[in-house]
């Protein structure tokens, strides 16, 4: 491997790691849901396709950015109550396939009322960042993607500093560890799962505006769910460190092996390469790399 | 599009179910697989609504063709195969059906045997498989104006106009970066061919389905150097292709488009990126056509125009609807000359379709001069020799940067033929011959 081959696979594993953190924002998202009452949301794309597409419209029919982002923020909240008033609400202590199939219904629903309510066009979203790469040592880096990664680095520490730093993070971490326990000493769940829906509304808006600027709001959004899922199998479903990590690794892997390996085997393997690792994963770490090991009693 | 649009546009959809329901001796109805919600609702949206547009424009100015109504019902299949199915099986048995227009490669190829025991035309402008050129073998299916080798084709020599001449290419590189699916690797062999035969070097790269990431695949790109990239994308590959090659420093004015990466749906996501940006197409876009202009005074002016907004009158799928209207329109009407003018059967239809010639004199007449070239369709040539060309994206609206191009047809038949040939072979499909085209099922 000469220097410019090296070169060029520092720049191939840091465009993967920095993809890989655009992955971890949509995981998050998985996490707080999951983490404090035990359903995997699979609507949380669509909530990101919801939350772009607001805020995209809203800016196009002239109201002022700022005011765009505090109306689509509204919406998400009011969208993460109703959410979870109307649907969550009336299916406690079901199985988690049926809270599971709940939110994949869910996820046609909001899909549909997005496109039924700001129509089907494609839009651009320009956040005002320049994305034109500069070079470090003879290697490109994006500016956007760099901008995402520190926005997604502030978004875990305010998450990581609500959760341990906070007195209703505290509750949420209550929850997360024994619903029943939680209720037995008082803690009104309901009111900790719509604030938690609220949260994964605001971080669905975050993951919407830097998406949504990536690859334009359009229905194809909802996708990215897909890049989140081998995410969250290999950090955990429970742990937003795992989300972090998880990404970093499959953003990474996934374009070393397109590049590397890709070539032998007729190319566009990245779509798969990171179910077979989170697949390698899961069958050595069921509970991922920082999920929390479930112990039941038989 | 406001939730109160879409009732009405859903109530207005039903009266038309309903209605076409008991389509009367002197009508011709167009069922119509469309997909106005979904992924790909926006070219779904754009093209059937220039198709309809065309078909009011025709109902209002002229009362029809020749005294014959056109009607219309719309089937929503979000693009999905078994929901265009469904559509089929639902409106199979409406009266007057003149020839089926799903855009949509998936729903086209799980209709072929259908339509042929129906013996109805279907019609795949710009798409569907390149052998169905061959109508010796698919007497009832239409790629009108553009098949998959075609544009290949088009794309090469649009790059060597710009090199100088075909044997200018002799020593450039091209990648080709194409949708990982049947349709993108539909012109793998005929690019290498192509590559063999007029000497460029050429990588052809995959990109996963549905294209979201592209990361790796212009770091590639830009340690191969190449001197053009082909972009045979679909939907949110495109924008994003765009972007990325903008991150790793590729120029967009060396990146050229096919048919399916050529709308403004392509470019204005990827914003600053796409400027420059060259994709080729068989209809210039724009409002400037006299045929255009009448569908605004005339249909839109009655409030009867079929987009909500206004503003995508024009546009890239917008006037490919008005295209494939003109083209399935004047198919009725060559027909009618034959059988009279009456309701055809959808074998009297596949007739006219069969000699369906539009020459440049022809499109002008139609209001369409400068809009698209010209076809020239026959029982065995079912593309019909369709011209393209190439447009520019300048950040606001796509320009037309050259002049009409031929695909090189001579060198394309043959592969077909062989393609087509085999196909027959295996399914036990006698090939036709001229005698049998002219015969024509009329009840």
């Amino acid at each position: 491997m000469n220097y410019y081959d090296f070169l060029f696979a520092i720049e191939v594993l840091v465009g993967g790691l920095l993809s890989g953190v655009m992955y971890s924002l949509v995981a998050i998202g998985f996490v707080l849901i999951y983490k404090t009452s035990g359903v995997l949301n699979f609507a949380q794309g669509s909530m990101v396709l919801f939350a772009a597409l607001t805020f995209v419209s809203l800016v196009e029919r002239g109201v002022p950015f700022a005011l765009s982002l505090l109306v689509t923020l509204a919406v998400m909240v009011a969208l993460g109550f109703t959410i979870e008033r109307t649907v969550l609400r009336p299916l406690v202590n079901r199985s988690p396939m049926t809270l599971f199939m709940a939110t994949l219904g869910l996820s046609y629903i909001i899909e549909g009322a997005a496109q039924l309510i700001w129509g089907t066009q494609v839009h651009g979203l320009d956040l005002g960042i320049d994305d034109t790469p500069f070079e470090v040592g003879g290697i490109l880096i994006s500016s956007f993607d760099l901008l995402a990664a520190a926005i997604a680095a502030a978004m875990v520490a305010g998450l990581s500093a609500f959760f341990y730093s906070t007195r209703i993070g505290l509750t949420f971490r209550a929850v997360a560890d024994d619903q029943f326990a939680a209720l037995a000493v008082g803690l009104r769940l309901p009111r900790i799962w719509g604030t938690v829906w609220t949260t994964a509304g605001f971080v669905a808006l975050v993951a919407g505006l830097l998406w949504g600027a990536r690859l334009g709001v359009q229905f194809s959004l909802s996708l990215i769910v897909l890049k989140a899922l081998p995410v969250l199998v290999l950090g955990g479903f429970d742990s937003i460190l795992g989300a972090i990590v998880g990404g970093l690794i499959i953003g990474a892997s996934e374009k070393l092996a397109e590049v590397y390996l890709g070539p032998f085997v007729g190319g566009g393997i990245e779509g798969w390469f990171a179910y077979a690792l989170a697949l390698v994963v899961l069958l050595v770490r069921p509970s991922g790399l920082f999920g929390q090991k479930t112990v039941e009693r038989v | 599009m406001t939730f109160f649009s879409h009732l009405r546009k859903a109530a207005i959809a039903t009266a038309f179910v309903l209605g076409a329901t008991a389509v009367h001796a002197d009508e011709q109805y167009f069922p119509l697989q469309s997909y106005r919600v979904g992924p790909y609702a926006a070219g779904g949206t754009g093209f059937f609504g220039g198709f309809i547009d065309y078909l009011n424009l025709i109902n209002i100015r002229d009362g029809g063709v020749n005294g014959v109504k056109l009607t219309w019902s719309e089937g929503e299949t979000q693009y999905e195969v078994e929901k265009g199915v469904e559509v089929y099986e639902r409106l199979k048995s409406t009266p007057g059906i003149a020839a089926w227009n799903p855009l949509s490669v998936g729903i086209a190829y799980a209709m072929i045997d259908r339509i042929t025991d129906d013996k109805v035309p279907l019609i795949t402008i710009n798409h569907g498989r390149t052998d169905t050129t061959d109508g010796r073998v698919f007497p009832y299916v239409f790629p009108l104006l553009l098949n998959p080798y075609s544009e290949t084709s088009g794309i090469v020599n649009y790059i060597a106009s710009k090199e100088g001449g075909l044997e200018k290419l002799k020593g450039k590189k091209i990648v080709v970066l194409y949708h990982g699916s049947p349709y993108g690797k539909e012109t793998i062999p005929i690019y290498e061919l192509l590559s063999q035969k007029y000497g460029f070097e050429l990588s052809q790269i995959e990109v996963p389905h549905p294209g979201n990431e592209q990361q790796a695949q212009w770091l590639t790109i830009r340690r191969e150097h190449p001197d053009y990239v082909v972009l045979r994308g679909w939907g949110v590959m495109n924008p994003v292709a765009l972007k990325t090659a903008q991150k790793t420093g590729f120029p967009a004015d060396h990146i050229v488009g096919n048919v399916w990466s050529n709308s403004e749906e392509d470019v204005i996501p990827a914003g600053d990126a796409a400027k420059g940006y060259t994709a080729i197409t068989t209809q210039a876009s724009g409002e400037q056509y006299p045929v255009v202009q009448e569908i605004v005074k005339t249909v839109y002016g009655a409030g009867k125009g079929n987009l909500e907004d206004k503003s995508r009158i024009g546009s890239v799928y917008h006037n490919l609807g008005i295209v494939n209207g003109i083209l399935n329109v004047e198919a009725v009407r060559i027909a009618q000359a034959k059988f009279g003018n009456r309701t055809l059967t959808g074998d009297e239809v596949r007739w006219g379709f069969e000699h369906l010639k539009l020459d440049p004199a022809r499109v002008e007449a139609l209001g369409a001069k400068d809009l698209f070239h010209s076809i020239n369709v026959s029982w065995d040539n079912h593309e019909g020799d369709g011209y393209v060309t190439f447009q520019q994206w300048d950040g606001k609206k796509w320009n037309v940067v050259s002049d009409w191009i031929a695909p090189d047809w001579k060198l394309l038949r043959p592969i077909i033929e062989k393609s087509s040939e085999a196909y027959a072979k295996e399914k036990g499909i006698k090939i036709r011959t001229a005698e049998d085209a002219d015969a024509v099922v009329s009840n």
